[in-house]
């Protein structure tokens, strides 16, 4: 690899929506040469192909093991290839390691080259997580609305209740009783099934 | 007071010391209060442990070695105060492979000198009709599974560089790339050896304990800095963990423990599949064939749970004579002494009248003489390291 020349990154991530996010990322960033592997059979192989600069692997994969093959002196590799571990910054690891992210880099390649690249990696690996959260917490809300809008209507079949007194009625008793809303629901639902 | 400890582990029966002194209140009973963290792989466990996301693990007894020699990753050194679980591995092969052994073999099924020289027959005989060579799965380049894989095959004249591929699987997906044909055979810890018997995909070939009586396999890791500034709470990891090796090692305990094991947020596999490996009693084909050996898995019986020296010893020579690292004598005492029956004794009080260190005895070879490292391996004509 030249100087000025992008460093060939290989990705290996089973989530196609956080690998392209991470794509993006490097290709903004102007690192061009990006490959994603999403198949974990026979990873070497696909790996060696590639002949990447550096790898980046999610803490999650279980086939970061299978990486570890790659530090070993063997006919099948062509070039060392090491963990990207830099002792003297311990916040750097730990950053990596919290947002779940994991580099491997051809040795000799420089330190100044790898970091940008790392830090990259961090960010867009915290970016993912927030979004993962973010997708989590509104299925949970949605899922959630439907519970209500049924249990609505079954107070408001069983008591004669209009839409909003069956409601006033769940918040004031999920008040009462210190529980959330969507708990109360849950419960005219199940009850409602038992009782059927 | 409590003392909050994290402890990562991967979810293998070996594993059986940690979760029940976590689940049963052993370590509680101790005063420490256990968090026990699943990983996904050693790499994962390895690195967590070094940076002080994890104050104690379930470690491949080869990769606290490598650990502490800085041998292909950063140099940190580990203290080994408990082992978590002597053999427990077996070597299974797919039923193509198992029928070409058994054609090939010329004596004992269950003698790994016999199937040794099998291999070696199938691979010549590979190789002269421009077969591709066979490939076995191991789960980690220091690890036993490694090791013990490679002694068995060479003990027949089969070179595992030059003969066959041995790639690294993580156990998970060992019984699929059988299946799958990817593999012919793997050696890997319980559960997964019954789990391919089960499906009809593989038998078992050897036990470990065929190949070496005596084999070191899991410990309980910590960073050395750490046990040097926790003596006390070390003291009260190898009390607790020892108090959980005797009660699993009850068999009127086993079937409690096995179902402790296999709640899904630990090993997460039938109770039923864990009890066959501690009870020693296992499934070897799909036929169903059982074969049973008190030598399966050791937990807390015959002092199995004191580090001895001379099995870090015997690994570190696996690693020189693999080509893994020049053997250097300042290297051999740094590997012996990441074993610490002195922490083992101080905990337990067991002194002396407990030391066991046993000789490493293989089915090949001369016996292992930790003193004379370079003379033992070049008893051996196949492997990378020369004298």
């Amino acid at each position: 690899m030249s100087a000025e020349s992008s460093p060939k990154i290989v990705i290996v991530d089973e989530s196609p929506i956080r690998a392209a996010i991470l794509e993006e990322g490097l290709r903004e960033a102007g690192f061009t040469e990006v490959v994603h592997i999403s198949e974990m059979q026979s990873l070497l192989s696909r790996i060696y192909a590639v002949d990447p600069d550096i790898i980046v692997i999610d803490l999650e994969n279980p086939s970061r093991d299978v990486l570890e093959q790659m530090f070993q002196v063997s006919r099948a590799v062509r070039r060392p290839i090491a963990m990207f571990v830099d002792q003297s910054d311990a916040a750097s690891i730990q950053a990596s390691v919290d947002a779940g992210v994991s580099a491997y880099i051809v040795d000799g390649l420089k330190k100044e080259r790898i970091k940008p690249i790392l830090d990259l990696c961090v960010s867009r690996f915290n970016a993912f997580s927030k979004l993962q959260d973010e997708l989590d917490r509104t299925k949970h809300a949605l899922e959630e609305r439907k519970v209500i809008d049924r249990a609505k209507g079954i107070l408001m079949k069983l008591k004669g209740l209009t839409e909003e007194e069956a409601y006033v009625l769940m918040r004031s008793t999920a008040m009462r009783e210190k529980k959330k809303i969507g708990e109360i629901a849950q419960s005219i639902l199940t009850a409602s099934e038992l009782l059927k | 007071m409590t003392t909050p400890l994290r402890i990562g582990f991967i979810p293998l029966v070996d594993a059986a010391a940690l979760i029940v002194a976590a689940d049963k209140g052993f370590a509680a009973a101790e005063g420490l209060d256990v968090t026990l963290v699943r990983e996904v792989s050693w790499s994962n466990v390895r690195d967590k442990l070094n940076i002080g996301l994890f104050d104690a693990a379930h470690l491949l007894a080869p990769v606290a070695i490598a650990s502490s020699l800085g041998l292909g990753h950063v140099k940190v050194p580990i203290a080994a105060p408990f082992n978590l679980g002597l053999n427990g591995n077996a070597i299974t092969v797919s039923p193509a492979l198992y029928a070409a052994l058994i054609e090939a073999i010329d004596g004992d099924r269950f003698d790994p000198m016999a199937t040794s020289r099998a291999l070696a027959r199938v691979v010549a005989k590979r190789k002269k009709s421009g077969a591709e060579p066979l490939t076995f799965g191991m789960t980690f380049p220091f690890s036993t599974h490694n090791y013990q894989l490679r002694f068995w095959m060479a003990a027949g004249g089969v070179d595992p560089d030059e003969d066959v591929q041995l790639v690294v699987l993580p156990p998970p997906y060992m019984v699929d790339s059988l299946a799958s044909g990817h593999v012919d055979g793997f050696c890997v810890g319980a559960p997964w050896n019954s789990i391919a018997v089960d499906i009809g995909v593989g038998h078992i070939l050897h036990f470990v304990a065929d190949i070496l009586p005596t084999a070191v396999e899991k410990v309980l890791a910590v960073r050395q800095n750490w046990s040097e500034r926790r003596p006390d709470v070390v003291v009260s990891l190898v009390r607790a963990h020892l108090r959980a090796a005797e009660f699993i090692e009850q068999p009127e305990n086993r079937s409690e423990v096995a179902q402790l094991l296999a709640q899904p947020e630990r090993i997460g596999v039938d109770a039923e599949v864990i009890q066959r490996t501690l009870d020693g009693r296992l499934k070897i084909s799909p036929d169903g064939t059982l074969r049973e050996s008190s030598r399966y898995l050791l937990v807390g019986r015959e002092a199995a749970a004191r580090p001895d020296p001379a099995q870090a010893a015997w690994l570190y020579a696996q690693m020189v004579r693999w080509g893994q690292t020049p053997f250097r004598p300042d290297a051999l005492k740094t590997a012996m002494a990441v074993f610490r029956p002195d922490l083992y004794d101080a905990a337990t009080g067991t002194g002396r009248a407990a030391d066991t260190v046993t000789a490493v005895s293989a089915f090949a070879g001369p016996p292992f003489d930790p003193n004379d490292v370079a003379g033992h391996l070049a008893a051996f004509k196949i492997g990378r390291w020369k004298p």
